[in-house]
């Protein structure tokens, strides 16, 4: 009798300790649930700051002027606010890079998945890794005091500030980046892929190129796609590299001035806070989000489906 | 013909094979010419009196006092921010988050936060913490939009060593009583710790490299002070270079190539503090 009473008390004091456990376990998960949130509350943040901002912007200034306007020079009167130059400042950029990031970037994936051993792999893959992780200003610096008086020495009309030296070390900058994407889904085809090819006589450039290339087009498209978002974004290179005049041109070696440049100068200029030039930046960003936005989605889209065929 | 055929092939196959080649090297001489290029320029300008002193109109006198100690303060407070959010939104979603909605939103989301130009995050840190939190254009400021810049980075890498740890240790504690948080705490965590560690100190050389969200805040380009506390103002190694690469005069040039040096030195401290650590570790392991 008295054994099993004191076995009892024991149980609920097991039951007890049970009980706190749990509720203390309760408690460390939503303290861990709150911390995975801050994710989610910063894009509302996002979204709501660039939405509520811009929304002051275009009381103002109609949605229309903004996006199809082909003058910007939202800070001296007459004041304009088409931000079709800086558009086009951006994609200036952004197909200079494409240019010299992609074709390089794919190759070098090539080299590192189908021709490298795993000694050279090893070497080779930390050493671009290097490269991917030098801060941004340190490329402006380089295109600056570099890139330019090179590029000015084959062709002397270059100008100090221009879009050509900027997209090439955007490029260089996202090259790892495209590499290692590009280099992670070639190793993903299969190799009874690469056998087969090689079986019917393929010599391996032409395997590379006939199937294991093809076979992993959807994941080299969504790297290529999340590098080039990765190039709208950027900042501080072109800020120092490309210049500060908003212009309509295609030719490389002229001043101009992207989007993300455009929210540097104001931010470090002297424009009273709440005026309508100032509120441009969020207009600006808005649509630099938007954009960016899109593109990363469509690209995260494209790598699931390719994560679906091979794996 | 058929053998002519088969000899283009043959020689079209090493062409392709050498421009793979020499493209894949190419990123590596850039990389070169690079470091040779800043270190030409800058080494002269290296000595004490640059570590030490403020800056200055004249090139001669001007140094990165002030922005080497804004940066050690702003990375020292993104760490304490970011570090434990981090670690624990990773640990939510890999060992403790049903797969429902919910997790899968929270997921996709960290996904499209990791590709947010930098630039963005200058204006969210900008309208809620200068101007909301009214921190000013303190370091506080900056370590929390710094923070929200590189969390899904930490998220991302602790997930991943998180799935790296052998479901076999967790079984084994369950199966010991251990509640879930036990479990973790106790075997997961430190198992993962070296791959978590080597996320960390990835995302923090980021931040320590990051420029436009610390203009956007209004981080001082030009400043003679050091700051003593959190809500003091600051500048930073990379707004300094900045600053110095954007004006016109060689002298400054040089001087910002000086800057660089420093600040891809600290850089590569971190990365081999890394290693070392992740390496120690893992021998202790064994």
């Amino acid at each position: 009798m008295q054994s099993s009473s004191s076995g009892l008390a024991e149980n609920k004091s097991v039951l007890r300790l049970g009980r706190s456990k749990r509720w203390s376990e309760e408690c460390i998960k939503a303290v861990l649930f709150l911390c995975a949130s801050i994710s989610v509350l910063t894009t509302f943040a996002i979204v709501w700051i660039l939405i509520r901002e811009a929304g002051i912007f275009f009381q103002e200034v109609p949605v229309s002027d903004f996006l199809f306007g082909t003058l910007w020079a939202p800070l001296l009167e007459p004041r304009s606010f088409g931000v079709l130059p800086l558009v086009c400042g951006t994609i200036l950029i952004v197909v200079g890079t494409a240019l010299f990031a992609l074709p390089v970037g794919l190759a070098t994936a090539i080299y590192m998945s189908e021709y490298a051993s795993s000694t050279i792999r090893s070497i080779l893959k930390p050493i671009l890794e290097v490269l991917a992780g030098i801060p941004t200003v340190v490329y402006g610096y380089f295109a600056l005091t570099f890139i330019t008086p090179l590029l000015r020495e084959i062709y002397p009309e270059v100008q100090i500030f221009n879009a050509a030296s900027a997209s090439i070390v955007v490029g260089i900058m996202i090259l790892p980046m495209v590499a290692s994407l590009c280099d992670d889904t070639l190793r993903a085809v299969p190799d009874s892929l690469r056998q087969g090819g090689y079986a019917v006589g393929a010599t391996q450039c032409e395997v590379t190129i006939g199937v294991v290339v093809p076979s992993s087009l959807s994941g080299i498209m969504a790297s290529f796609v999340l590098a080039l978002s990765r190039a709208i974004g950027e900042t501080m290179a072109v800020t120092l590299a490309a210049g500060a005049t908003p212009n309509m041109t295609l030719d490389p070696f002229v001043a101009i001035q992207t989007m993300t440049a455009y929210i540097v100068q104001v931010s470090l200029g002297d424009t009273p806070a709440g005026e309508i030039g100032y509120q441009t930046i969020f207009a600006v960003s808005a649509l630099l989000f938007i954009i960016t936005l899109c593109m990363n989605v469509f690209s995260n889209k494209l790598l699931r489906r390719f994560r679906e065929v091979y794996e | 013909m058929i053998s002519r055929n088969l000899k283009n092939r043959y020689l079209i196959a090493k062409i392709f094979h050498g421009f793979c080649f020499s493209v894949a090297w190419l990123g590596v001489l850039i990389l070169g010419i690079l470091l040779f290029h800043v270190t030409r320029e800058g080494f002269p300008w290296l000595d004490m009196q640059f570590l030490t002193e403020f800056p200055s109109r004249f090139p001669a006198k001007a140094g990165i006092k002030s922005a080497l100690y804004g940066t050690l303060w702003l990375i020292s407070f993104t760490a304490l921010i970011s570090v434990p959010i981090g670690i624990g939104a990773g640990v939510y979603l890999e060992e403790f988050a049903k797969k429902n909605r919910l997790t899968q939103f929270i997921d996709l989301n960290i996904a499209n936060l990791a590709g947010v130009p930098s630039i963005v995050y200058g204006m969210l840190g900008l309208v809620i913490f200068v101007r909301w939190f009214g921190l000013e254009q303190s370091v506080l400021a900056g370590s929390m939009t710094m923070s929200l810049l590189i969390l899904p980075v930490i998220i991302i890498s602790t997930r991943e060593a998180l799935r790296a740890v052998p479901n076999t240790i967790r079984q084994a504690a369950f199966a010991l009583g251990a509640t879930r948080w036990q479990t973790v705490s106790a075997h997961v965590l430190p198992a993962a710790f070296p791959g978590v560690l080597t996320g960390i100190i990835l995302a923090l050389s980021r931040a320590i490299g990051e420029t436009a969200p610390l203009i956007m805040i209004g981080a001082l380009t030009y400043v003679a002070f050091v700051p003593e506390g959190p809500m003091d103002d600051f500048t930073a190694l990379p707004i300094q270079i900045f600053n110095w690469a954007s004006r016109p005069q060689k002298e400054f040039h040089e001087l910002a190539a000086a800057g660089i040096l420093v600040l891809l030195f600290v850089l590569l401290l971190m990365n081999s503090l890394a290693v070392i650590i992740r390496h120690r570790l893992e021998k202790r392991k064994q």
